[in-house]
């Protein structure tokens, strides 16, 4: 009796935790942006990826933070996270007063209230920021800007030369024609890739009537999983750990898939690989820097957008990275060769990148008829294909 | 004097300490004095155990606002039926039980051997350096060997470069990939259980069996098999239960399958939706209840 009086106690415990954990109510998106700015606040709280905002304790000769303190007197607190989800219920906790966000996370925040519009009028080194990476989708929504990029970069092909040949021109080597290279074949382990295969059939089945890989309806996403599934038969590991995918090129375990430029930077010479922008173009990233909107250093956290975008920091924190840096005045501060490996600035390049952006229920096409099928959906989508 | 000295002893007794006064009270309250002693592990056992598991069963009940991302508490069976009913779940529980059973035979039938060599045959000092190299493996981080078992199965690994000249090929990064690495990570705790059961049987019933005739595979398997059942159940549980948890090594070496852990994690920590996670976790749990409450029979539960 005493013993199952304790469970139930524990029980209506675990309840009452829970429930209260779950309450946190879903306000709507915020669009009143700050109209000036105030003395700097002694203190800022950053969220980003591994490597956005390095202060000397990694390697000492990698520091951008201790500038930006000096300069501001706001004294940085930066906090590395591991994936956009989590990133996100991160930043919901309101510890942050900013966050560096992918696109498939940045509309997540700005629906659900989490961050403030920015006023780019105090934002002076916005103005040095490549026009292209201005008002897009995963950063602007009804013309309000959200987010100041970071940096950009697109999800390459890579091959092995001995073993792929001819040497590639299109996606087709990972899609269509994959199963000359069974078991060797690479892709990206995340939801998002769906994309790739969408971009895929955008070009090559003009009957699905895609136009944007990121808003597909019922039918253009059950096509896409079809194509993935005929993938997975060949794919012999996907990759999400950067380090995982290097070793695999090295040893020959993986011949042909996607990559980063900053995966073939790390890749001895003698794996003999090369990443190109195949012939359909590719998917990419863009990275943009947003103020929460119960910021508690909202001064010292526009001061920090605007430093990230000063050509010196931005040039070490892109390069520190390993993606094309926001600004042109950047590539001034980089190493030689830095912005042209990236190709920084080079339109015909970025042209053909379809930044990820959160799948989102309102088409992102456009599309008012029908409705598309939002993250959710594709996470399930993406666990099916890998079965 | 005597007395003097005398009285003050007593008048100290009369007036006893704090501490004193407890000790009277548990001493002649032997029952408040166990429970006292058991508040602390019951409490741990209770709030960090149980609650825990309680929370994860109310939590699959939940739903998550697709938009949001925000948990809704309450009763939905929603989670259950597509666990029940999408054929993603059942798919990847059948491949998480085999790979289960497989690594399980193999641990035991290469545990039994190294156990009774260490049991029966090794001198007191070869059997000490053993079981220090037994154990030796698990001063190694988990992830350490995982990662060590990825070039060994590469394609320019040991593996590649001693069965192809024989013909064979590396099993690569593959469901056999990942038996073999689970294999290697559990059988210690395979071997140990085995080996603590062999030591038990005593010589004299092996040499009293070969006197009434008896031959090596008859002792084996009416003396031997039933005295360390208890035991090689007991492995079985460590091989079996680690390996339906896992979600690492399968990532590392296992290609592009997944495991009942990986549904978890991409539950978590990709698709946000921990009520999804939380009723998928709870399927392990019921397969090791099963498994255990089968056992219990066989006393294997008092060897672990």
């Amino acid at each position: 009796m005493r013993i199952s009086a304790t469970v139930k106690l524990l029980a209506v415990g675990s309840v009452a935790l829970l429930a209260l954990s779950g309450c946190s109510s879903s306000s709507s998106t915020n669009t009143t942006k700050l109209q000036s700015l105030g003395t700097n606040e002694k203190t800022v709280s950053l969220l980003g990826w591994p490597g956005y905002a390095e202060d000397g304790s990694n390697d000492p000769n990698t520091d951008w933070v201790t500038p930006f303190e000096t300069a501001t007197g706001c004294q940085v607190t930066f906090k590395p996270y591991g994936t956009s989800d989590e990133a996100i219920s991160l930043f919901k906790t309101g510890d942050y007063d900013a966050i560096a966000a992918s696109g498939d996370a940045t509309l997540r925040l700005i629906a659900s209230g989490d961050v403030q519009p920015l006023n780019t009028d105090l934002i002076p080194n916005y103005a040095g920021v490549y026009d292209f990476l201005k008002n897009r989708d995963w950063n602007t929504v009804n013309g309000l800007t959200y987010g100041v990029p970071h940096g950009y970069g697109a999800n390459l092909l890579m091959y092995n030369t001995d073993v792929v040949k001819p040497a590639p021109t299109s996606w087709n080597v990972v899609f269509d024609s994959a199963s000359k290279y069974k078991g060797k074949v690479t892709a990206y382990d995340s939801p998002i890739y769906i994309a790739d295969a969408a971009l895929y059939l955008m070009k090559h089945n003009p009957e699905l009537n895609i136009t944007n890989p990121y808003a597909l309806d019922e039918t253009q996403l059950a096509a896409a999983v079809t194509l993935l599934k005929a993938q997975r038969q060949n794919v012999g590991e996907y990759w999400s750990d950067y380090l995982k995918s290097i070793q695999s090129f090295t040893t020959g375990n993986t011949v042909v898939g996607t990559t980063w430029q900053v995966i073939k930077n790390s890749l001895p010479a003698t794996a003999h690989t090369k990443a190109i922008l195949p012939s359909e173009g590719a998917t990419g990233w863009s990275d943009s820097w947003m103020v929460a909107s119960k910021a508690k250093s909202p001064n010292c956290a526009y001061a920090w957008l605007n430093y990230i975008d000063s050509p010196q920091a931005n040039a070490a924190a892109t390069e520190y990275f390993g993606e094309a840096p926001a600004t042109a005045d950047a590539c001034k501060y980089a190493s030689k060769d830095f912005c042209a490996t990236y190709n920084a600035g080079d339109l015909n390049f970025e042209k053909q990148i379809w930044y990820w952006t959160t799948p989102v229920a309102n088409c992102l096409d456009g599309r008012t008829d029908v409705k598309c099928t939002d993250y959710a959906a594709w996470t399930k989508a993406w666990q099916d294909i890998k079965g | 004097m005597a007395l003097n000295s005398g009285a003050k002893v007593g008048s100290e007794e009369i007036r006893p300490t704090f501490a004193h006064r407890i000790s009277t009270v548990l001493y002649s309250k032997p029952k408040l004095r166990l429970r006292l002693l058991l508040s602390a592990p019951v409490i741990w056992l209770g709030l960090v155990y149980i609650a825990a598991l309680l929370a994860l069963l109310i939590t699959a009940f939940y739903t998550v606002d697709s938009f949001t991302g925000n948990l809704q508490p309450g009763f939905a069976l929603t989670n259950f039926i597509s666990l029940f009913t999408d054929s993603l779940y059942s798919a990847v529980t059948l491949r998480t039980i085999g790979i289960a059973v497989g690594v399980t035979i193999i641990d035991v039938l290469l545990a039994l051997p190294i156990a009774f060599f260490m049991a029966k045959i090794a001198s007191p000092k070869l059997r000490g350096v053993l079981v220090i190299s037994i154990l030796m493996p698990l001063w190694a981080s988990y992830l350490v060997k995982a990662y060590a078992w990825r070039s060994v199965l590469s394609n320019v690994g040991i593996f590649a470069w001693l069965l192809r000249p024989i013909g064979l090929d590396t099993p690569g990064y593959s469901l056999s990939g990942a038996g073999i690495t689970l294999g290697y990570l559990w059988l210690p705790y395979v071997i140990l259980p085995i080996y603590s059961s062999l030591e038990k049987v005593p010589n004299n019933l092996l040499e009293a069996s070969s006197d009434l005739g008896s031959k090596t595979w008859g002792t084996i398997r009416r003396i031997v098999f039933p005295l360390i059942l208890p035991g090689i159940v007991a492995g079985s549980i460590f091989s079996f239960s680690l390996t339906l948890g896992d979600y690492i090594t399968i990532n590392i070496v296992g290609g592009a399958n997944q495991m009942l852990g990986n549904l978890v994690y991409t539950n978590v920590g990709v698709a946000n939706n921990l009520p999804m996670a939380a009723a998928i976790a709870l399927v392990p749990v019921i397969i090791m209840f099963g498994y255990l409450t089968a056992v219990r029979k066989t006393g294997a539960l008092d060897n672990l």
